[in-house]
C-alpha cells in the first residue's frame, strides 16, 4: 500500500461520488470513465456519478465476457472491459494534414492543430496506469515523438482506482505492478464496502492534491487503511500462480519453431480483436486519400493491426503470409521483443485479449505450452 | 526540423508531414527505373548520409521509403533517388517529370559504416535495385580515395537490359584504381560478360579478406548468399554489412510495421552487421 | 613456360593430387587455345574431353526455340568446362563458345575413363573432384533460378 502522494489520504463517501466529477468539471476536464452499455462496461463521457456501473461485475472466461449483478452496489465492481484508455490517448482515427495544389504545381501542407481537450480519466486500474506508461515510452521516448500522443497526454488528469476483484483472465502480478496503483496517477481511489460504502482517496501530484482539496472529504482511520490494504491483498492473492513469466523473453526467442505455433495457429482466425482490446498494442498505418479531382489531399493515422494479411505486404510479396507467422510475431512481441525495443515487457497482464478472442486462445496457455514443449524436448 | 542525434525531434506531426521538392531532373536507367534528382522548394531536409532514405510522397497516392543513391557531397541540397516502378506509389514517382512536385519526409535510418573500412580494402556488393543504395558509398571513398584500400564493386542483374548505371559502371571500370565486376542471371546473344550469380565474381576478386570490409545490398536471399560467399573467402561477419527492407509506414518508429524480431527496421537499421542480423534471417517467416 | 603437370596441380580442382595420379592425368592432357568465337563443343555432340581453363571466358549457351540462343554460365580461368564426360550418357549439354581468347588444358576423357576403369581408386577420386565441381555448379543454377531480381515473388 503505497502512497506516493503529496498530501494525507483521505475518504470520501460513496454518495459524494459527483463531488468529485464536478470539481474535475470546474477544473475544465471533459470527464471519461466506465459506464454500462450494450452488455459491456465501456469508457465513454460521464454526465454524472448515476453513470457509473454501480452494482455491476464482469464474468470473464477465454472467450467470454459477462455482466453480472452484484449484491453490494460497488461502483468499481468489475476487472477491466473492452475498451482501454489508447481510445482516447490514440485514437483510431486521426487526420495529420491536409494537403492542397497550388497553381505552381507544388503543394501546401495544413498539418491538423494539435488537440487540446483536457480530459479526465476516471477508473483507471493500475493494469492500464502501466498500459500507459508503457505507451508513453512507445511514443514520448524515442528520437521520434508523437506530437499528437503527447498533446493529448500532456492535458490528460488520471483518476485510478485499485482493483480489489480481478476476472479470472487476470494476471497483473505476473507482468506488471499489480492491482494496487502506485505512481503515475493524479489521484488513487481505493474502494471500501465494509462497515459503509466508501473511497480512500490519495494525491500522487500536485494537480491530485488540488482537487483532493475541494472535496468532502474527512480524515482516514488505521480502519480505512487496512481495509484498503486488504482489497489490494485480496486481489493479489487470487491472481497467485496464474501465469510462468520466467525467462520469458529468452524462452519464446529460443522457440520460434515450436510445434506450438503451428497449433495455435489452426484455432487463431487472425481477427485482431486482441490488438483491438490490448492497451499497449499500438500498431497504425497511414491512409493518404485525395479528393476525386486530385486537387487537394489528406493523410490520416489509423489503428492497424499485425495479424491484417495487408501488414507485412511489400513490393515482392509478403514476409508474413501464414495466420502461424503473425500469431509470433504479435506473442512474441508483446512478450518478448518489446523489450528489446522499448525496454519494458509489453503486457500488463489486464486479460482483455483472452476474453475478446472469440475462439478464446488464452496467452498464459500458449506460454504454457511452449515452455512445457521444450521441457519435453530436453528430456527426450 | 533542427535535430541533432540524440535530442528528441519533436511532433510525430512534424515528422510525419512532407516538405515539398521539385524534381529538377528525371532520367530513365532502364526499362521499370529511373533516377530522380529533387530539389526543395523552400526548407530542405536535414543532410543525408550514404545508407539512410527518406520516404518519398506522391501527392495523393502514398509514400514509400527509398535509400538516397546519389553523389551526397556534390548534391547539396539536391536529392538523388533511383526507383524502381512497382506499385501505385513508385509508379506515380517515376512518372514525375521535372518541374513535378513530390514530398520528402527525412533523412531516416543508420548510415553505412564507411569509417570501420578506413585503411581496408571495401567492397560493394550489389544486386539488382541493390546498387542504388551502396552508390553514394562509392561515390564517398573515390572522393576520398586514398582513405581506402582496394575498392572493389561486385554487381549482378537479372540480364544486361536491367543493369543500372551501366554507363558509370563502365566508366568506373576504366579507372586504375577501382576494380568493378558486372555479371548477369542470364543473358541472350550480344553479352560477352560474366553469366551468373554475383557470389561467383567473389572467389577471384582483388581484395584482400584479412583486412577488408562489405558492404552488401540486394535481395535478402541474394545478401546472404553473398555473405555466406564472402565469408567462404575469409571475411569475418563482423565486418560485413547488409541493408535490411520491410514494410514501412512511418519511417519514425513509431508504427510499428517495420519490425524484424528485436529491432525496427526505420530505427535501429537499414544497415546492419551481418552476425547480428544472420541468425533472425534464418527464421522463416519472422 | 609451366608444364602441363604444374597446370594442372596448380588447379582447385586438382589439388592434393598424388605423383602418381598426376601423371596418369597429365598422360591424357594437352594444351589448347581457341579464337573469340570459336566453339570448344557442340550441345548434343558426343562428351569426350573436359577443360582446365587458364585464360579467357567460356559462355555455355543453350538455344530455345522463341528466345534464340540464350547464355546460361560464363566458367573462367581455374574453373573446370565439362562434366558430361565422366557419367552416360557422355553428351554435352550445353554449347561451349569462346568469349574471348580461351588458352586452355584439353583432357581426353575416354582416355581417362579406361584408366578410371583399370585403377578404381584413381576412379573414385576423380568422382569426388566432380562431384564437389557439380555440387557448386548446382548450387549457383539455383540461386539463378530463383530470378531474385525479378519482378514479383507470389
Amino acid at each position: 500500500m503505497p502512497s506516493k502522494g503529496t498530501s494525507e489520504p483521505a475518504v470520501l463517501a460513496a454518495e459524494d461520488f459527483d463531488a468529485l466529477l464536478d470539481a474535475l468539471r470546474d477544473e475544465g476536464y471533459r470527464v471519461v470513465g466506465p459506464t454500462v452499455r450494450d452488455g459491456a462496461i465501456v469508457y465513454a463521457e460521464l454526465g454524472a456519478a448515476s453513470a457509473l456501473p454501480a452494482g455491476w461485475t464482469d464474468e470473464q472466461a477465454p472467450g467470454s465476457y459477462r455482466l453480472e449483478r452484484r449484491e453490494d452496489g460497488a461502483l468499481f465492481g468489475y476487472a477491466v472491459g473492452p475498451h482501454s484508455w489508447k481510445q482516447e490517448l490514440l485514437p483510431p482515427r486521426v487526420r495529420l494534414w491536409q494537403t492542397r495544389r497550388q497553381q505552381d504545381g507544388g503543394f501546401v501542407v495544413d498539418e491538423e492543430p494539435p488537440p487540446s481537450e483536457p480530459t479526465a480519466f476516471v477508473g483507471v486500474r493500475p493494469c492500464e496506469l502501466a498500459a500507459i506508461a508503457i505507451q508513453d515510452r512507445v511514443f514520448l521516448g524515442g528520437r521520434f515523438q508523437d506530437g499528437d500522443y503527447a498533446a493529448r497526454r500532456s492535458d490528460v488528469f488520471l483518476v485510478a482506482v485499485d482493483c480489489g476483484d480481478p476476472s479470472s483472465l487476470c494476471f497483473c502480478t505476473s507482468v506488471a505492478g499489480g492491482p494496487g496503483a502506485r505512481d503515475g496517477f493524479d489521484l488513487a481511489l481505493t474502494e471500501l464496502l465494509d462497515g459503509g460504502h466508501r473511497f480512500l482517496v490519495r494525491a500522487g501530484s500536485p494537480a491530485g492534491a488540488e482537487v483532493l482539496a475541494r472535496l468532502p472529504v474527512t480524515a482516514t482511520s488505521p480502519r480505512d487503511l487496512d481495509e484498503a490494504a486488504a482489497v489490494v491483498a485480496g486481489a493479489v492473492e487470487q491472481m497467485e500462480g496464474r501465469f510462468d513469466s520466467t525467462d520469458l523473453h529468452d524462452l519464446l526467442l529460443r522457440n520460434l519453431e515450436s510445434p506450438q505455433w503451428d497449433a495455435v495457429a489452426e484455432r487463431c482466425l487472425t481477427c485482431g480483436n486482441c490488438t483491438l482490446v490490448c492497451p499497449t498494442c499500438f500498431c497504425t498505418h497511414v491512409e493518404d486519400a485525395s479528393a476525386l479531382d486530385g486537387s487537394t489531399a489528406e493523410r490520416t493515422r489509423v489503428w492497424d493491426t499485425c495479424f491484417s494479411v495487408q501488414y507485412a505486404e511489400m513490393h515482392g510479396g509478403n514476409t508474413r503470409p501464414t495466420p502461424r507467422a503473425r500469431y509470433r510475431q504479435w506473442l512474441t512481441h508483446k512478450l518478448a521483443t518489446w523489450e528489446d525495443q522499448f525496454g519494458s515487457l509489453g503486457c500488463v497482464g489486464c486479460g482483455r485479449c483472452i476474453a475478446w478472442c472469440p475462439v478464446g486462445i488464452d496467452i498464459r496457455e500458449e506460454v504454457r505450452s511452449i515452455r512445457a514443449e521444450e521441457e519435453e524436448h530436453a528430456h527426450a | 526540423m533542427a535535430t541533432s542525434t540524440t535530442e528528441p525531434v519533436a511532433a510525430l506531426r512534424g515528422s510525419m508531414t512532407p516538405l515539398p521538392y521539385r524534381v529538377a531532373r528525371r532520367r530513365r536507367e532502364n526499362h521499370d527505373n529511373w533516377t530522380l534528382e529533387l530539389e526543395p522548394v523552400e526548407d530542405a531536409i536535414e543532410p543525408i548520409a550514404p545508407g539512410q532514405f527518406t520516404m518519398l510522397y506522391a501527392f495523393g497516392v502514398g509514400e514509400v521509403p527509398i535509400s538516397t543513391s546519389g553523389d551526397i557531397e556534390a548534391s547539396g541540397t539536391t536529392l538523388v533517388h533511383t526507383i524502381r516502378a512497382v506499385g501505385a506509389v513508385t509508379k506515380a514517382l517515376c512518372a514525375a517529370g521535372p518541374g513535378d512536385v513530390l514530398g520528402v519526409r527525412g533523412p531516416f535510418g543508420n548510415t553505412w559504416p564507411i569509417e570501420a573500412a578506413h585503411a581496408r580494402d571495401l567492397v560493394l556488393v550489389g544486386g539488382g535495385v541493390g546498387l542504388p543504395p551502396l552508390r553514394p558509398a562509392i561515390y564517398h571513398a573515390l572522393a576520398h580515395r586514398s582513405e581506402f584500400g582496394k575498392l572493389v564493386v561486385l554487381y549482378g542483374g537479372r540480364t544486361p537490359e536491367d543493369l543500372l548505371f551501366r554507363k558509370e559502371l563502365e566508366r568506373w571500370r576504366g579507372r586504375l584504381d577501382m576494380d568493378v565486376e558486372v555479371s548477369v542471371d542470364s543473358a541472350g546473344s550480344g553479352w560477352n560478360g560474366n553469366v551468373g550469380v554475383v557470389t561467383k565474381l567473389i572467389p577471384a576478386a582483388p581484395f584482400d579478406a584479412d583486412d577488408a570490409v562489405a558492404f552488401v545490398v540486394g535481395p535478402e536471399i541474394m545478401m546472404r548468399f553473398t555473405a555466406r560467399a564472402l565469408i567462404d573467402r575469409g571475411l569475418p561477419p563482423e565486418r560485413i554489412w547488409i541493408s535490411m527492407e520491410r514494410t514501412m509506414r512511418c519511417g519514425v518508429g513509431l508504427c510499428g510495421h517495420c519490425q524484424l524480431g528485436p529491432t525496427l527496421i526505420c530505427r535501429d537499421g537499414p544497415v546492419y552487421r551481418w552476425d547480428e542480423l544472420e541468425s533472425l534471417l534464418g527464421v522463416h517467416e519472422l | 613456360m609451366r608444364t602441363l603437370d604444374a597446370l594442372i596441380v596448380e588447379s582447385p580442382v586438382f589439388e592434393g593430387l598424388d605423383q602418381d595420379q598426376l601423371e596418369l592425368i597429365a598422360g591424357c592432357a594437352s594444351n589448347t587455345v581457341f579464337a573469340a568465337g570459336e566453339r570448344l563443343f557442340r550441345e548434343g555432340d558426343q562428351a569426350d574431353t573436359f577443360f582446365l581453363l587458364r585464360h579467357g571466358l567460356v559462355a555455355l549457351d543453350a538455344y530455345v526455340p522463341n528466345r534464340g540462343q540464350l547464355t546460361v554460365e560464363t566458367v573462367g580461368p581455374g574453373e573446370i568446362v565439362g562434366w558430361s564426360w565422366l557419367l552416360p550418357p557422355h553428351r554435352w549439354h550445353f554449347t561451349g563458345r569462346a568469349v574471348e581468347l580461351v588458352r586452355a588444358v584439353q583432357f581426353d576423357g575416354a582416355c581417362l575413363r579406361k584408366k578410371c576403369d583399370e585403377d578404381p581408386l584413381l576412379g573414385y577420386d576423380l568422382l569426388t573432384r566432380f562431384a564437389q565441381v557439380l555440387v557448386s555448379r548446382l548450387q549457383a543454377t539455383r540461386l539463378q533460378l530463383m530470378d531474385v531480381y525479378g519482378d514479383k515473388h507470389d
